[in-house]
């Protein structure tokens, strides 16, 4: 499995350090999107592993694990599409508290 | 019966992650979909729109798959131009992959999707269709349904919202005599993911037309994108269809459809209309089935 993911990136300081186009490599991440959530996805036990949630995720931060689903809250948004389509009801939005 | 694919058998691997699109965007999960099924072969190409805008904020870039942005009305030509040049470095195994929105579809691209589909490039052109304007701010394109209001098409005493009906983009491609089209729906991602799996094994050029809803220009809480996807299929207002060697095929005939007066008045942007503006929806749509029933295979087959 692979997906993009944070690396370290520093502000340019000088004018030397500005790149000279606006390519550069895929899949580069530098910022997380959790700053945007009101409300948190939570699995509970009650999931059956279906995989719906994972697959319906428009953001794909639900992953496999070995048993089961986790979520990637750096880049959740808290957009609640996990929680309707969970056939089970397995998955509870919590008020975002950001700690 | 052919292999399909599902939840469970679809890579694990993320091609579109940490994008900026609003919470609970349809569009951004078409593209992310796609991507997957398509894998890490895939050459996407994407005009200016919601899904270039949010995913290419360098040095923040969400795709981890080569993508680049074309022009606004240029997308299947740079695809075009991509296919070419990735065969002739010798490049093994890719798929070039468009991924534009309506707008960028039914108006501004057409010229240059019309060109490739004419010359029957071996590319694959996906429109997520928002029914609007949105990266800019919900203004009317040639796929707003009739009534909708935009910024561009208000709703007052005079004029309720879009005059005109949803240009009928799917059979404007399929009158080239594409290979393949296809519609689909973010609504049944199944169809969906196996649409996809089959025009990247079609030679020639293959069009997949999705609908992928907004939730802040349809008026919709951000969690229910997938819902209302659903429910324009059950209402009737979209169709699942294929069109492969000069035929056209129904792939779901609802014996009935649910209360299209019901999702239409679950978005804020169709809250504005009377009855008698429904009902013009309602005989739109009853003639474009009884059309389709009469001359489409109407056998619900696998894909």
């Amino acid at each position: 499995m692979s997906k993009p993911y944070l690396r370290p990136y520093q502000k340019p300081q000088k004018l030397s350090d500005y790149p000279l186009g606006t390519a550069s490599e895929a899949g580069y991440l530098v910022t997380k999107n959790s700053g945007w959530r009101n409300e948190r996805p939570i699995i509970t036990d009650e999931c059956i592993n279906c995989l719906q949630c994972y697959l319906y995720c428009p953001d794909g931060v639900i992953f496999k694990t070995e048993s089961g689903l986790d979520i990637d809250y750096d880049f959740c948004k808290g957009c609640g599409i996990c929680e309707r389509i969970c056939p089970k009801q397995a998955i509870k939005m919590e008020v975002e508290t950001n700690d | 019966m052919r292999n399909q694919i599902t939840a469970k058998t679809i890579t694990d691997s993320e091609f579109f992650y940490g994008h900026k699109a609003c919470a609970g965007c349809g569009g951004s999960l078409a593209v992310r979909i796609a991507l997957k099924v398509l894998g890490e072969g895939a050459i996407s190409v994407l005009p200016a729109g919601c899904m270039s805008a949010v995913g290419f904020n360098y040095p923040h870039l969400c795709f981890s798959n080569n993508s680049i942005i074309s022009t606004f009305a240029g997308t299947a030509s740079m695809l075009t131009g991509v296919e070419a040049g990735a065969r002739a470095v010798g490049i093994k195994n890719f798929k070039a992959v468009g991924l534009a929105g309506d707008g960028g579809t039914a108006d501004i691209g057409i010229q240059a999707l019309s060109g490739a589909i004419d010359r029957n490039d071996d590319i694959l052109y996906i429109c997520y269709d928002n029914e609007a304007y949105m990266n800019t701010g919900i203004q009317k394109s040639g796929l707003t349904p009739f009534g909708a209001k935009t910024t561009t098409t208000p709703s007052g005493e005079n004029i309720h919202g879009n005059l005109r009906p949803k240009k009928n983009l799917f059979e404007i491609v399929a009158a080239h005599d594409i290979p393949y089209a296809a519609t689909a729906s973010i609504g049944n991602l199944k169809d969906f993911m196996n649409k996809i799996e089959k025009a990247s094994k079609i030679k020639g050029t293959a069009y997949i037309h999705v609908v992928a809803p907004c939730p802040i220009g349809w008026g919709i809480p951000v969690n229910e994108t997938i819902e209302i996807s659903q429910k324009m299929m059950d209402c009737g207002l979209w169709y699942l269809a294929e069109y492969e060697n000069g035929q056209f095929k129904l792939n779901r005939n609802p014996s009935e459809f649910s209360s299209i007066k019901d999702y239409l008045l679950s978005q804020s942007r169709f809250k504005h209309l009377e009855d008698a503006d429904i009902k013009i929806l309602a005989a739109q749509r009853d003639a474009k089935w009884t059309t389709i029933r009469k001359n489409w295979n109407t056998a619900e087959e696998d894909l």
